[in-house]
């Protein structure tokens, strides 16, 4: 607020931050109202009734209509408070549809960044102004959290799954990346910087050349040598469902359930096969746990995605694509 | 103890009766126990309280150049631990409730006398673990435990932190089926329910909280040690497991427990407030039903620690409005209190110095949780200062300055003796002052975004750390002083009388310090509690 | 001035100086019990909860480990509990009733049904342990499907049946404590509170085994020989 020493006030680099902000402003102005009405109350009445000479407390019993009255205006005051943050709240937990995807891999003590375009990084995020972009994220060990103070977002880093958080930088410039969530010893050390540049510029930085290819063009690699083409054909139907558009779908399970094929289904149908098979197939996928690192797994996951991807923005164009005529499965609905 | 100045041989009391180690360390007087516990919980405050200096020092420049990073995190670890397991769970119940319930409802002792007595041992033998975990190397888990970390990646003295908590919580446990059974079956002829001092339907509801939720911590601390004893697998996602399960569980205990450390205070401040206004309590159903309702709400809104952690979004929304229903009665309690003080007969002594700071503070800190429990605001405070701050606000300003009024308020009734106005006051104000000074800036801190937990931290922020590590010595300084009188009044302070507040309440009507069965004959309540209507007022008393 | 109790009229000589009357003192240890019952309730709920949630996430895994109960050992010792509470009840009757050597019989005879049910718990667990290594943990041992699911299952049955042994086992000590004062002839149909309290604790522990049982080895059980 005041100066780069002394700031009383997080920058506001999101499109959130000032909605957060607002939110946080009226709370302080109520509760600051509140509060002062209180303190005063309490000297006034502590001066006003000191005990002195020839003068008497007045016994009072209390007054259910003021109980009533001061139970039901708090009440109905923070019912207010809570749609207000809920709000906020579900547009955080919300990705817009076609945000830009980062995957990252929190492990102990470092964020580790995998651009779809293919782009790595280890402790710095660069991401351009004005795109929605999403960060994809899972922890090789312990939980960790991602927090960007200057956009207000927050998401714990969970072994094992995918969570999700997303932003939409406003501002150019490079603000704190911390880790929230104790995870030993170098917690504190767990920082970095997101830098959001000008489109242009990011652009600029997005082509320095990545001898690998995007990431769904490695993922689509590691599905050739890790033999998963084997069963999940693309020209036909193989031992294992087709994977042609099946991202982001719904799929009808053995067992009777319907679950939506997000990351997390693909990354669990990567690590325990077992757990949800599609209705139609056998239980004779084998588990790639121990097999596969958490950065082989977002490779994958971009390409299961790109095979259901309309055209986008940089970086989402599939590049295999079945012989035109080839349809989806249509034991998965 | 000694003789005032006069040679009237000292009337036999609690303290005077027997004499010897043993008879402190076998008795089954809950007065006597209250005196075990009281020694007990301020050697472990002073032991948190001096982790937290060590904290407080480290964070005085952003770079880790005072401890090392492990140190540090061992620091804020056994910080949590041993003031929230080993001092503020047992403090006012233990120390005040074990003294006085008995004698408030008119009873002879507690119901379970022995069980009051193993209570106290139980606490002392997961103290001797938890010195055990200290000396021998302590633990970096956070008192939180979070797993896989705890489980599976720290190789420091975790099973025995676990096993020391899990011995103190059946401590608690203990204490409070010992509290429902008596206050169910003990209370004298005529000591109805509505008569009932609040401080009496706090520890109640407190106590209802103990014997709910203590069993579920238990339970979990226990899954942590066989986890990482026989590798099972229950929070380990690479075994299947689910480190939210861990912190599910946890939360279903820790934050009724928050709920157990402030609603004993709360108590407290009805007792300080109505005797210090010379003036029955305003609205006396609600205070007594706000208590049971912030007990039973406690136990809903524990994920509301869990907004960020990976929980779906409309269980997020059920806890976040859930919350907001709780922070309901305790703000009932604020608005009650502040009016017993309207057209009351207001007086300034210590322990009504401690009550103004107890609501002004708790009112703070209470309105903070309005910011954690909106969910927009909690993603991005929540694992930052701004929750450091709240939890201290409530804990700290809250709830150790309910239990210095206590302690001031019934030190006569306790001791025999009074302890030195002027001392008293001047502490009151130093604590008040350097506890704002130390916890305020940790607000801007959280919302700037510094993290918690963390041993080094980003330049800008050091001018807040560096206020908040002043505050911190004054803080301390202002804890020491009352050690120091409490002892000091022990041997020279003024022989007290036995109702020196003029207040109301059954303890008030016996000799100070009580004789070992508080009453001669089992006395019949015809009066409401409060009843300051038929009981003289006197001008200022103290100094 | 006195600090002497005060001298009652006709005093029961179990009745402790804090209380007033022995009824008073007798509800107060009923009560105390049924709270700490509570308590109980609340320790074991933690793992209902987590076995819960496991099931509901690995219902296969959890049918899988059912069918790898010994059926028979289960069943018999649901039946050895429920008779040992069945001779608890009784001897409770007795002595209210004052009949000290039936109750000192009653009380070994539930002693033994006690010793019965942690005896067969012992072999069932020995099948488990060493015979078929199916112990949590670098051990464990399992052909099939998601063996990762199932070794969760046996990490519940493990935890919540040695839970349950634990406090088992501490029912035998307290039933023995209590035989040993019934024939002692310390109980009687004017003090008999720790009889009824102690079958309180020995009804509780039985009532856990009740949900055990079905939990853990009727998962759509399908009876093998």
């Amino acid at each position: 607020m005041f100066s780069n020493t002394f700031p009383l006030w997080p920058t506001r680099a999101s499109t959130l931050s000032g909605q957060v902000d607002a939110l946080f402003i009226f709370l302080l102005m109520l509760c600051g109202l509140v509060c002062i009405s209180i303190f005063i109350a309490i000297v006034v009445f502590a001066i006003r009734y000191r005990r002195r000479p020839g003068h008497r407390a007045t016994q009072i019993e209390g007054s259910n209509a003021v109980e009533f009255t001061w139970t039901t205006i708090p009440a109905g005051i923070f019912v207010i408070i809570f749609v207000w943050g809920a709000y906020i709240y579900f547009q955080e937990r919300t990705p817009p549809k076609d945000s830009m995807d980062v995957y990252t891999v929190a492990k102990q003590w470092m964020w580790k960044f995998q651009h779809t375009e293919g782009q790595r990084e280890i402790n710095e995020l660069h991401v351009p102004i004005g795109r929605d972009v999403r960060v994809i994220m899972t922890s090789q060990d312990v939980i960790h959290s991602f927090y960007v103070p200057a956009f207000r977002i927050k998401q714990d880093v969970l072994p094992g799954r995918y969570t999700i958080a997303w932003f939409h930088a406003t501002r150019a410039g490079t603000y704190h990346l911390f880790c929230a969530e104790y995870c030993g010893t170098n917690h504190s050390g767990m920082i970095g910087d997101v830098v959001v540049m000008e489109p242009a510029q990011f652009q600029t930085w997005l082509s320095g050349g990545q001898p690998m290819g995007s990431l769904s063009q490695q993922g689509q690699g590691l599905f050739q040598s890790l033999g998963c083409s084997t069963c999940h054909r693309l020209d036909t139907q193989g031992r294992g469902p087709n994977l042609m558009g099946v991202f982001g779908k719904p799929v009808l399970l053995e067992d009777g359930r319907t679950v939506t094929a997000d990351e997390n289904y693909v990354r669990e149908s990567i690590l325990s096969p077992a757990a949800k098979v599609v209705s139609g197939f056998k239980p004779i996928m084998p588990t790639f746990q121990g097999i596969v690192s958490e950065e082989q797994l977002n490779a994958l996951v971009a390409y299961v995605k790109s095979l259901s991807a309309q055209p986008t923005g940089a970086g989402q164009t599939p590049t295999f694509r079945g012989p035109a005529g080839a349809k989806a499965d249509t034991r998965q609905r | 103890m000694a003789t005032t100045a006069v040679a009237t041989p000292e009337r036999e009391n609690y303290l005077n009766k027997e004499y010897g180690i043993t008879s402190w360390l076998f008795t089954t007087d809950h007065k006597r126990i209250a005196l075990l516990y009281l020694i007990t919980i301020t050697f472990f405050f002073f032991i948190g309280g001096f982790f937290a200096l060590l904290i407080r020092l480290e964070l005085l420049t952003p770079e880790g150049d005072l401890l090392l990073a492990d140190t540090y995190n061992k620091m804020f670890t056994m910080h949590g631990q041993v003031m929230i397991f080993f001092f503020l769970i047992p403090a006012v119940p233990a120390v005040l409730g074990n003294f006085l319930i008995p004698i408030m409802i008119g009873a002879k002792d507690l119901a379970f006398p022995r069980i009051n007595l193993l209570s106290w041992y139980l606490l002392a033998i997961g103290g001797c673990l938890m010195i055990y975990t200290i000396l021998s190397g302590g633990v970096d888990t956070g008192w939180t435990f979070y797993t896989p970390l705890s489980t599976h990646f720290l190789d420091t003295h975790v099973i025995a932190a676990a096993l020391a908590i899990f011995i103190a919580g059946f401590s608690s446990i203990l204490t409070g089926l010992n509290f429902i059974v008596t206050i169910h079956r003990m209370r004298a002829p005529g000591m109805t329910w509505a008569r009932l001092p609040l401080f009496v339907w706090a520890n109640y509801a407190t106590s209802i909280i103990q014997v709910l939720g203590t069993p579920v911590l238990a339970i979990t601390l226990m899954m942590v040690a066989m986890e990482r004893i026989f590798n099972l697998g229950i929070f380990n996602p690479q075994l299947g497991g689910d480190p939210l399960l861990f912190q599910h569980l946890f939360w279903f205990y820790s934050h009724p427990a928050v709920y157990i450390m402030i609603l004993p205070g709360m108590g407290v401040v009805s007792e300080i407030v109505t005797c210090f206004s010379h003036k029955r309590i305003f609205g006396y159903k609600a205070m007594a039903l706000a208590v049971i309702a912030i007990a039973v709400l406690g136990f809903l809104v524990w994920a509301h620690h869990m907004f960020v952690a990976g929980i779906s979004l409309y269980a997020a929304m059920v806890f976040s409005l859930l919350s907001y229903f709780v922070a309901v009665p305790s703000a009932i309690k604020v608005f009650n209190w502040t009016s017993t003080m309207f057209k009351g007969s207001v007086s300034y002594a210590t322990p009504m110095l401690y009550a103004f700071g107890f609501i002004g503070l708790f009112t703070m800190g209470g309105l903070t949780g309005l910011f954690l429990a909106a969910l927009g605001i909690d993603v991005h405070v929540t694992d930052t200062y701004f929750v450091v701050a709240h939890f201290h606000y409530i804990m700290v300003g809250g709830m150790v300055m309910a239990y210095l009024g206590g302690m001031h308020f019934w030190w006569p009734k306790i001791s025999g003796r009074m302890y030195p106005e002027f001392w008293g006051r001047l502490a009151a104000m130093i604590i008040f002052i350097g506890f704002n000074l130390t916890f305020f800036p940790q607000f801007v801190l959280g919302y700037l975004g510094m993290p918690r937990r963390y041993w080094q931290y980003s330049p800008e922020f050091q001018v807040l750390n560096v206020l908040s590590t002043a505050g911190a010595t004054i803080l301390a300084v202002g804890y020491l002083l009352p050690m120091v009188y409490f002892l000091w009044s022990m041997r020279y302070g003024k022989p007290a009388p036995d109702n020196p507040w003029n207040a109301a309440g059954l303890e008030w009507k016996i000799s100070s310090p009580p004789s070992t069965f508080n009453f001669d004959e089992t006395p019949i309540v015809t009066w409401e509690a409060y009843n300051y209507d038929e009981i003289p007022q006197e001008v200022p008393v103290g100094r | 001035m006195a600090d002497s109790p005060p001298a009652i009229a006709t005093h029961n000589p179990d009745l402790q100086h804090h209380f007033a009357t022995m009824e008073q003192q007798t509800e107060a240890a009923v009560m105390g019990m049924w709270v700490f019952l509570i308590t109980e309730i609340m320790f074991f709920g933690g793992m209902f909860a987590g076995y819960m949630i496991y099931r509901f996430m690995y219902y296969q895994a959890w049918l899988e480990g059912s069918q790898h109960m010994d059926f028979w050992w289960g069943t018999i010792n649901t039946v050895v509990l429920l008779c040992s509470s069945l001779t608890m009840a009784a001897a409770v009757r007795a002595t209210q009733l004052g009949l000290r050597k039936s109750t000192v019989t009653l009380l070994g005879i539930t002693i033994l049904f006690g010793l019965a049910f942690l005896g067969i718990k012992a072999i069932e667990y020995y099948g488990h342990i060493v015979t078929d290594h199916q112990f949590p943990g670098p051990g464990f041992r399992f052909e099939g499907a998601n063996p990762s699911q199932v070794e969760m299952f046996f990490s519940f049955y493990f935890a919540m049946t040695g839970f349950h042994a634990l406090h088992m086992l501490i029912g035998v000590g307290l039933v023995a404590f209590i035989a040993y004062h019934a024939w002692k002839g310390r109980y009687g149909a004017h003090y008999y509170t720790p009889v009824e309290n102690v079958g309180l604790y020995w009804h509780f522990v039985d009532i856990i085994w009740i949900y055990l049982y079905p939990l853990f080895y009727l998962i759509s059980h399908i009876h093998r020989k």
